[in-house]
């Protein structure tokens, strides 16, 4: 009798965890499900390129290339609930699919805001998002950015490359991508924002937006108002774990899993990516983290462990990502907020990198921006917890 | 008798596969790096170099899977 995976989400961590089955060797059937009526496609470009109408977006799985490997597809059905006794789930339509192992890889959605469902007032998640937003953004400014984390500050980026004229980055805290980048670092980003002609009003948060006939207006705690056209609020992600409440899965700002990714106390059940809190082996503690190549790296860790179970892996892994902004090319490993004090190293041209060093003096996280061959270096270092002299001398060779 | 057991036979590496970069696509993200050192480097202009093209059976799932873990899918594993 053949096993059957099936794996539940097909953004990236879904679509990898079914071809990193079939690359491991597994020979069971492979079902992949998509709440979305549209192909697997990427979701980093959504903020910038396919924002900007300057590329289309890129398909992760063809319905060829998943006949090829195998894959059953089935796109534009939700999950509904997971019956883990009887080892099956159900879809939106009532249809239930049985599995011998399940891949939870729902996501996450933009945290919902007080002013969802406004004309002009848009998140960015999904390619139809994109497509509304960029649309609204044709029509010109002014553009108020509320959040200043990934997705806020691309945004802003990008509607500036788009040529809209009047964009205004708001957030409550005193710097942009604050969660990731130490203040210096931080400091630089906005100064960038400024210099390509963003407006910031960063230490104040928003109160209310206001829908007016012609024009919504963006109410902030200082008390002053700004006149919109255009509101994209980007503050921040939730997972997609609700459909699961109910069904016997520990569920806490994610679904909760062991070092193998596994589902505590669900044998044959495992989470990939921004729906996914795992036992982080290195860090001691669960975590949630919504980047992309940790999605790519659990996923590869899945599939391996679902085909060979005799051999199963722990996801230990080292952060990375990264973000594109303007002429900044900004990638980011390890720790690199948390109130560390970093060491600028400058590169080639007006490029650099900061290391993080931990109470030991090792590193444990690095910033570059337009130098990735430091970070790759970098990269490397903290998963060897290389001493920070020596990791410096040898960044420093590379210029 | 498959060709992987003549090889071991013979003492022959037969090539499996062959990797494949897009230079034009490749934005230096360096996850392929990471993924396959062997097989993966930066240059000093931050785009890939291939270390060699032509891959066996035995590392043909790691560079795979290296390969898809590129952001921009500039690269690919092909039969030879």
């Amino acid at each position: 009798m053949k096993q059957t995976t099936v794996v539940v989400g097909a953004s990236i961590g879904g679509v990898r965890t079914a071809q990193g089955l079939r690359s491991a060797g597994y020979d069971g059937e492979i079902v992949l499900i998509g709440d979305e009526a549209v192909p697997p496609y990427d979701k980093p470009p959504l903020s910038k390129a396919v924002l900007a109408g300057t590329a289309p977006a890129t398909e992760l799985l063809t319905e060829s290339a998943a006949a090829q490997a195998g894959i059953t597809l089935l796109l534009g059905r939700a999950a509904r609930q997971l019956d883990l006794a009887a080892g099956r789930i159900v879809l939106a339509d009532g249809e239930p699919v049985s599995y011998d192992s399940l891949v939870i890889a729902t996501g996450a959605r933009a945290r919902p805001s007080p002013w969802a469902g406004a004309p002009g007032v848009h998140v960015l998640r999904t390619l139809a998002d994109a497509d509304r937003l960029r649309a609204d953004l044709r029509g010109g400014g002014p553009l108020i950015v509320v959040g200043a984390g990934f997705i806020g500050a691309e945004v802003a980026a990008t509607a500036r490359a788009m040529g809209v004229t009047e964009v205004t980055l708001v957030d409550p805290v005193p710097v942009p991508m604050s969660r990731a980048l130490s203040p210096e670092v931080a400091q630089r980003m906005a100064t960038l924002h400024r210099d390509h002609g963003v407006r910031t009003r960063f230490g104040t948060g928003v109160v209310g937006i206001d829908e007016h006939a012609d024009e919504l207006v963006v109410r902030l705690a200082d008390g002053s108002a700004l006149p919109a056209r255009v509101v994209v609020v980007g503050i921040g992600a939730v997972p997609n774990d609700d459909w699961l409440a109910g069904s016997g899965l520990v569920i806490d700002d994610g679904v909760i899993c062991d070092p193998h990714c596994q589902a505590v106390r669900a044998a044959g059940v495992y989470a990939v990516g921004d729906v996914a809190r795992w036992h982080h082996p290195r860090l001691d503690r669960t975590v949630r983290v919504e980047h992309w190549t940790n999605a790519v790296e659990q996923a590869r860790c899945v599939a391996h462990n679902i085909a060979r179970p005799a051999e199963r892996r722990a996801h230990d892994s080292v952060e990375y990502v990264w973000s594109d902004q303007y002429d900044w090319k900004i990638q980011l490993a390890g720790r690199t907020g948390d109130g560390l004090a970093g060491v600028l190293l400058p590169g080639p041209g007006d490029s650099f990198a900061v290391l993080y060093p931990d109470g030991d003096q090792r590193l444990t996280g690095a910033v570059t921006v337009n130098w990735p061959r430091a970070l790759v270096a970098a990269r490397r270092a903290i998963t060897a917890r290389d001493p920070l002299d020596q990791v410096g001398a040898a960044i420093g060779a590379l210029r | 008798m498959t060709a992987a057991s003549e090889n071991v036979a013979t003492g022959e590496r037969k090539i499996m596969a062959v990797v494949k970069a897009d230079l034009e696509k490749c934005q230096g993200y360096a996850n392929c790096v990471v993924g396959a050192d062997d097989v993966f480097d930066l240059g000093d202009d931050g785009v890939v170099v291939l270390l060699r093209t032509e891959i066996d059976e035995a590392e043909r799932a790691q560079v795979t899977d290296a390969a898809r873990s590129c952001p921009v899918s500039a690269l690919t594993v092909e039969d030879a």
